[in-house]
């Protein structure tokens, strides 16, 4: 176990440089990547802009620029970003928003996914089932950016509600505040990938109930509740822990979008705004950390099934 | 069985692939039709959606953006069936004309992405060795990434055009297919046809062209059909965003203009949008009943 920990850790290394040169090389390529100029601003002179790209280093050659680069990295002063700002104190200010974002939106996911892909396998062909796949098959389609823009429309047409969005609120300044701002969107990102937790867990479950060990435990007596729950639930939850380990890293995508939506001041909105405003110093630096995250997140998830299920065993 | 399950569990947990197999059906009676119902109404909408998109100029009673067609902001009406919008341009026709970008980028960007990904599946597992884990280890690494950021940023590099949209949508595809085909070609590689061809004499790309590629199509058109959805949502929401086609009528970038209008109008936004829905929707009930129909591993294991 220890040995296969390594040599993933190592691997995680090799692919994260890999991603770097990657990410960094495509953005250099970039027809009208140029940060000097769109730093500059609309009333730029020549002196300016040769000063500016001078500073920034963009007249280096990219291997001097990559080593700076991944100097900041190591060293956490990344440098300004297009406001003038420095990127290490906006994802300071930033960070917590999507986690706290993200934090939410698995727990919603969880209690809607499992325990109705639960009811959906044990009472299976019935209409809940039916209503509950049916919910599934819709969730799938129903994108999650249109369903925000309806909950944010809607009670405003209807009652004139809308949820603060001009600032975004720290949950310690104002809890009921922060969770009005946090919570709408984390239900709908939540909502929507709950649609594919619950087809897992609704497989997962009828794949064990047909389970010798299943059957076993019913000949001796037990009550369908103490089966379900103590033998059945443990082992089909083994995959649905490994997706929804997974899913946080598709969740990054979705936090853009929704982000973007309800003014969440959030890393993900950080990154659209970066990409829009051709900062790409700073999409370098971000597409970096969600590569690291992703990677974390995938050994996690591998260490995670190998602790849950003892019969895996890496070599 | 098992073993199947563990060969598809890490497509089944790819960011692009969320179109998994769900609709587990009663026996199989009789008739494709009569076995697959979702799949059915699935093909309806497709082909409905099909026409709209090609007959839209024919059908539309405006043009998408002939301004004052109607009040502002009128709700939906007989003469307005789906409202106006803020400049008074008749929603129901921009509906009907988003459906050709929509359809367009989805369709070309599938078929580019399932392309070159299966030909990449397919060397990378008939050839092995280096290029094969250099190949696995960079669709690992896309595959990992979450797919609308890596979408985003290509977008960006490569500007703003039908072709770019479709190059990039189809390069955020690849990883997905190419993971698939490349196990399905590793299990083929092995089978007695390849080896009898090999003792043939045949080359190596005559081999992957004509043996080893017909094998692989049946897999190839379902990951296909299964992405179509996918695709069309990853233009709807580069739309949404404002990067998506500019100036062009799309569904995504309708919504986007109804939540930022003012005053706020919600039929504005729920007809483009509903579009969106109904679209994937169709796209991926036809893609799991052909899936059924197409894939007796699958079948098999479905019947529990």
């Amino acid at each position: 176990m220890q040995q296969y920990i390594t040599r993933r850790i190592l691997q995680s290394v090799v692919m994260l440089v890999a991603l770097s040169i990657l990410v960094f090389l495509l953005l250099r390529v970039a027809p009208g990547a140029d940060p000097a100029r769109i730093r500059c601003g609309l009333t730029c002179t020549d002196e300016r802009y040769h000063a500016l790209r001078q500073e920034m280093g963009l007249d280096d050659s990219y291997l001097t620029q990559y080593g700076h680069w991944t100097k900041q990295l190591v060293t956490g002063s990344l440098g300004h970003d297009w406001n003038g700002g420095t990127v290490q104190h906006e994802m300071r200010r930033r960070l917590p928003v999507t986690v706290e974002l993200l934090l939410i939106t698995i727990f919603t996911t969880l209690a809607i996914g499992v325990p109705f892909g639960i009811l959906s396998a044990i009472f299976r062909n019935s209409p809940l089932d039916f209503v509950v796949r049916f919910g599934a098959i819709i969730g799938l389609a129903v994108p999650s950016f249109w369903l925000a823009t309806l909950m944010l429309l809607v009670p405003q047409q209807m009652w004139g509600y809308a949820p603060p969005i001009t600032k975004t609120i720290g949950f310690f300044d104002s809890p009921w505040n922060n969770l009005r701002q946090f919570v709408p969107p984390a239900i709908i990102l939540g909502a929507v990938a709950a649609a594919s937790v619950m087809r897992l867990t609704r497989s997962a479950m009828l794949e064990v109930m047909w389970k010798d060990y299943i059957r076993t435990a019913r000949a001796k007596g037990l009550s369908d509740r103490s089966v379900i729950l103590r033998h059945a639930l443990k082992n089909s939850l083994i995959p649905v822990v490994t997706v929804t380990g997974l899913q946080i890293a598709g969740e990054l995508g979705g936090a853009v979008i929704i982000e973007n939506i309800f003014n969440l001041q959030g890393v993900g909105k950080y990154f659209l705004d970066a990409l829009v405003f051709k900062d790409y110093q700073v999409v370098q630096t971000l597409t970096l950390y969600v590569g690291v995250v992703v990677v974390v997140l995938n050994l996690a998830v591998d260490v995670t099934y190998a602790w849950l299920d003892p019969r895996i065993r890496y070599s | 069985m098992t073993t199947e399950l563990s060969d598809r569990a890490p497509a089944l947990a790819s960011p692009l692939d969320w179109t998994a197999p769900v609709i587990s059906r009663r026996r199989r009676i009789s008739g494709v039709v009569r076995d697959n119902p979702l799949g059915v109404i699935g093909l309806a909408i497709v082909v409905v959606l099909v026409l709209v998109a090609i007959s839209a100029p024919f059908i539309a009673p405006y043009a998408p953006d002939q301004l004052q067609a109607g009040p502002k902001l009128a709700n939906p009406s007989m003469s307005h069936p789906f409202g106006t919008d803020d400049l008074g341009r008749d929603m129901f026709s921009r509906v009907l004309y988003g459906a050709r970008i929509s359809l367009m980028v989805g369709l070309l960007a599938v078929l580019f992405g399932t392309l070159a990904g299966t030909a990449l599946g397919i060397i990378a597992g008939y050839v092995g060795g280096v290029i094969d884990a250099f190949i696995s280890r960079l669709v690992d690494m896309a595959i990992s990434f979450p797919a609308l950021l890596l979408l985003l940023i290509l977008r960006q590099v490569m500007g703003a055009s039908v072709k770019t949209l479709v190059v990039a949508i189809g390069i955020a595809i690849i990883p997905g297919v190419a993971r698939v085909v490349r196990g399905e070609v590793v299990s083929q590689r092995n089978n007695q046809y390849v080896e009898a061809a090999i003792v043939l004499g045949a080359s190596t790309p005559r081999i992957l062209l004509f043996h080893i590629a017909p094998n692989v199509m049946a897999l190839a058109i379902i990951v296909m059909t299964s992405l179509l959805g996918t695709a069309v949502l990853a233009e709807a929401s580069l739309s949404f965003l404002g990067l998506g086609i500019p100036s062009a009528v799309t569904w995504g970038g309708d919504v986007n203009r109804a939540r930022n209008g003012f005053p706020v109008h919600v039929p504005w936004a729920f007809f483009p949008g509903a579009a969106i829905a109904l679209t994937v929707l169709g796209f991926s009930l036809f893609g799991d009943a052909l899936r059924d129909i197409l894939d007796p591993r699958l079948r098999s294991r479905r019947k529990n």
